[in-house]
């Protein structure tokens, strides 16, 4: 129950008034870990910080360049009070140096705790990925009141598809680098209740992974709504592929236009989307599902894991704040080919990729184009940032057609004022 | 570094929640973990932390082949064997060949003790090789070890192989720095590892922070070679072309005595107990360790209906030579001891030479159209 865990995560009092409450392995596991603390402080002390400092001169991702020996040897022994550490959360970045042209982030958290015990990492890495949003000094609005939202309905000669996406951890819960398999089924437990509370549109179904037909199966790759064990090495060295696919599994509603993913590389991942350029409402589905959800697991007494200083907390640090990337497939084939495409998506702070995801090219000039923050602006104002910077484009390719010159717009600003 | 699942959080919930589902599941662990097992041994850990799940981890992730038989789980540590006996030992004992918990393993590193072996048909024997792996006592395993340990047995074992003159003076060459030039020379001699792509070895941890504290030694003639770091703390393998498998056998015991008394001048020792031998990583390495054997060619005896008997009656198993999931190319195969533990180094390497002499011989009556059925042997 989420009562039981934080107060447990309170401290070893409590702990030690639960061991006598409960079952004599709960004692016994607590005394267990007491007594192998003291021998796993012996083994630090034969290896100090400096001897297990990583040899990062040939890699190239967030953690490498911020990770000086300074800062390792003094969070080295620290743990979180699920007794996740440094070299836990770095391990990813360690094993897979990065690539010239790709900044990867090369640490994940194991729970809600490390991004606040190991911040002195974690804060240098997050004001890097998210391009100078600074967690000591700033602060993250969350607003999912999707009324505010205007001109959200896109030309659909151009718009082919509309798209938002987001994370939710459940506090008291470790993330996926971290979890035990209980803790893994306790989150499926957790948000499949909630979700089969879901009623009218939203009414839907879970399909686990475990226990899927081949039909089923194939279905949902039909879809494109089935996810696979992952095989990047750079998720694979984090840890979040363990015991796969025990406590693994998709829901989506009965229309097909918001989808669910339980214990992929988050605790839950959350889609909705539709055929069309009607983003507007996307999103309204969007804040209604997160919302109903979110009450739903509150009646049990359950969270979602969030805090004022990251907005809501997820194991990639690149996906803190709202974790929403919002986006559309859009035929540009004009403006794509005009020199001043990508200075235009720059100064409208959004992305392109291709339509098979983040590593493709586009193919027939179809792109997926979305924000390209995630933390310092609300979902609101990311979704309507998107909605007026793809109207643009849209606008652009229309003047391109007839011949017409465009103009590069100035730089909308990052964070909100 | 602390196990999962140590905190408070976790440690509320009861042992079903955390029992993992091995229905589908075919491995010595699977076979052999019920669930009041898991529950008893979920709360303990070795000195250095190494708990059940990371032992097991490997053989949930990874549930197996319906006709190859995996082991499904390894070792942290020494004491790994210990404090856990109560799931190894049943692993042991199916994976040796009825192993049993009081039982004692014989260690005979004395080459003199072989009988023979110097006169395999080099027209049937194109090379012949003895490898072993050894753990230096008091550090953990590959699956569990920090950088820190790992980098200090790369720097005793480059010490221990520096000393070593004669035959077998040699040069180390670290993973992280080799050259182009370095490393190419290494891929044509097939010495070179590569970082582990198989799901099994990945799943137990033992590919972090690769290549950091990897590397490759060997001697100037090529005849005895050491990787360091890779699936076991040293793996020692002896080998030249052709049929003397005596010579080879001799270099290997030779080079292993040797490095074994330049670590204790060091006041290092090799992991080992009088029940199960040399410790390492997988229990199937137990014992002796010892895999020997021979690049035979044998087109006419692999295709008879009575190979595989024969091998098994002489506790021998086929591969490939490509290694141990390859076919056989050409009629040409790689014929090694079946056995690591409960048999001493000189009994299996006996068993290989033996083996492999009948073996030629059944080969050289089939090239004449003669029978072999009086040269099958007994079961040994």
């Amino acid at each position: 129950m989420a009562s039981t865990f934080s107060r447990m995560l309170m401290g070893r009092r409590t702990a030690m008034l639960l061991a006598s409450l409960g079952t004599g392995a709960l004692a016994t596991g607590y005394l267990m870990s007491d007594v192998n603390h003291a021998a796993v402080i012996d083994r630090t002390k034969l290896f100090p910080p400096s001897s297990d400092y990583p040899d990062l001169r040939k890699h190239n991702n967030c953690m490498a360049s911020h990770l000086t020996p300074a800062i390792y040897c003094r969070l080295r022994d620290k743990l979180t009070p699920s007794g996740w550490s440094l070299d836990q959360c770095i391990q990813t970045g360690v094993d897979n140096p990065g690539h010239p042209f790709i900044k990867t982030v090369g640490m994940v958290a194991g729970d809600e705790e490390s991004y606040e015990i190991f911040s002195d990492i974690f804060d240098a890495v997050i004001k890097e990925r998210h391009n100078g949003y600074d967690p000591r000094t700033m602060k993250h609005h969350t607003d999912l009141d999707s009324s505010k939202v205007t001109h959200g309905q896109f030309d659909e000669r151009y718009v082919l598809s509309s798209r938002v996406r987001t994370g939710r951890s459940i506090r008291g819960l470790s993330l996926p680098p971290a979890c035990t398999r209980a803790e893994r089924r306790e989150v499926e437990r957790v948000a499949t209740m909630a979700l089969s509370g879901l009623k009218g549109d939203l009414a839907g179904r879970y399909y686990r992974l475990t226990e899927m037909t081949e039909q089923e199966q194939q279905r949902l790759i039909d879809e494109h709504f089935l996810f696979d064990k992952p095989v990047s090495p750079l998720l694979i060295a984090s840890g979040m592929a363990r015991d796969w696919p025990d406590g693994r599994g998709i829901w989506h509603n009965f229309d097909k236009t918001f989808l669910i993913w339980i214990n992929e590389e988050d605790h839950t991942r959350v889609i909705s989307m539709e055929k069309g350029g009607n983003m507007k409402r996307v999103f309204e589905r969007f804040c209604r599902g997160l919302k109903e959800v979110e009450k739903l697991i509150q009646e049990r007494g359950w969270e979602f894991m969030w805090n004022e200083r990251l907005g809501y907390i997820l194991t990639c640090p690149s996906n803190l704040g709202t974790g929403l990337r919002a986006g559309v497939h859009v035929r540009l084939p004009h403006l794509s080919k005009d020199p001043r495409f990508n200075k235009i998506l720059d100064n409208l702070r959004l992305q392109k990729r291709g339509t098979g995801g983040v590593d493709t090219a586009a193919v027939g000039d179809v792109f997926d184009i979305s924000n390209l923050d995630r933390i310092g602006r609300s979902e609101v104002e990311l979704v309507q940032l998107v909605i007026d910077g793809v109207n643009y484009l849209i606008d652009c390719e229309k003047r391109l057609e007839k011949s017409q010159d465009i103009k590069v717009p100035p730089p909308v600003s990052q964070f909100r004022k | 570094r602390m196990p999962r699942g140590r905190g408070m959080a976790s440690l509320a919930l009861y042992s079903d929640q955390e029992l993992p589902d091995l229905s589908k599941h075919n491995n010595h662990m699977a076979k052999v973990l019920t669930r009041e097992m898991y529950a008893k041994l979920r709360e303990k850990q070795t000195t250095s932390g190494f708990t059940l799940d990371d032992i097991i981890q490997t053989g949930v992730d990874n549930p197996g082949h319906p006709f190859i038989m995996t082991v499904g789980c390894v070792a942290g540590d020494e004491e790994t064997y210990e404090v856990f006996k109560d799931l190894l030992d049943p692993v042991i004992q199916d994976r040796h060949g009825g192993y049993k918990p009081t039982d004692k393993h014989k260690t005979d590193l004395n080459p003199d003790n072989l009988k023979g072996g110097d006169d395999l048909d080099p027209n049937y024997v194109l090379s012949s090789r003895v490898r072993t792996g050894r753990s230096i006592r008091g550090f953990c395993l590959p699956p569990h070890c920090s950088r820190g340990e790992r980098r200090a047995i790369e720097k005793l074992a480059v010490e221990g192989l520096g000393a070593l003159d004669g035959d077998l003076k040699g040069k180390y060459y670290a993973l992280k720095n080799m050259t182009e030039e370095e490393q190419q020379q290494l891929i044509d001699d097939h010495f070179l590892f590569d970082k582990p792509v198989s799901p099994l070895l990945l799943a137990s941890g033992m590919g972090r922070d690769w290549p950091d504290a990897r590397g490759i030694w060997h001697n100037d003639n090529k005849t005895f070679l050491v990787w360091i770091n890779e699936e076991d703390h040293l793996r020692v393998i002896s080998m030249q072309k052709g049929g003397n498998m005596k010579e080879v056998f001799k270099r290997f015991c030779t080079g292993l005595t040797k490095i074994e008394s330049l670590f204790k001048t060091k006041g290092h020792e090799f992991m080992w107990n009088e029940h199960l031998g040399y410790i390492l990583t997988c229990p199937s390495n137990l014992g002796t360790g010892l895999r020997g054997g021979v690049h035979v060619k044998l087109p006419h005896l692999s295709k008879h209906e009575k190979f595989g008997e024969a091998l098994k009656k002489l506790r021998l198993q086929k591969r490939g030579t490509g290694g141990v999931d390859t076919a056989a190319v050409g009629g040409i195969f790689d014929i090694s001891n079946a056995d690591r533990l409960g048999f001493s180094e000189v009994e299996l390497v006996q068993m290989v030479v033996d083996g492999v002499k009948l073996l030629i011989e059944m080969e050289k009556r089939l090239e004449k159209g003669q029978s072999i059925d009086d040269l099958m042997p007994a079961q040994k």
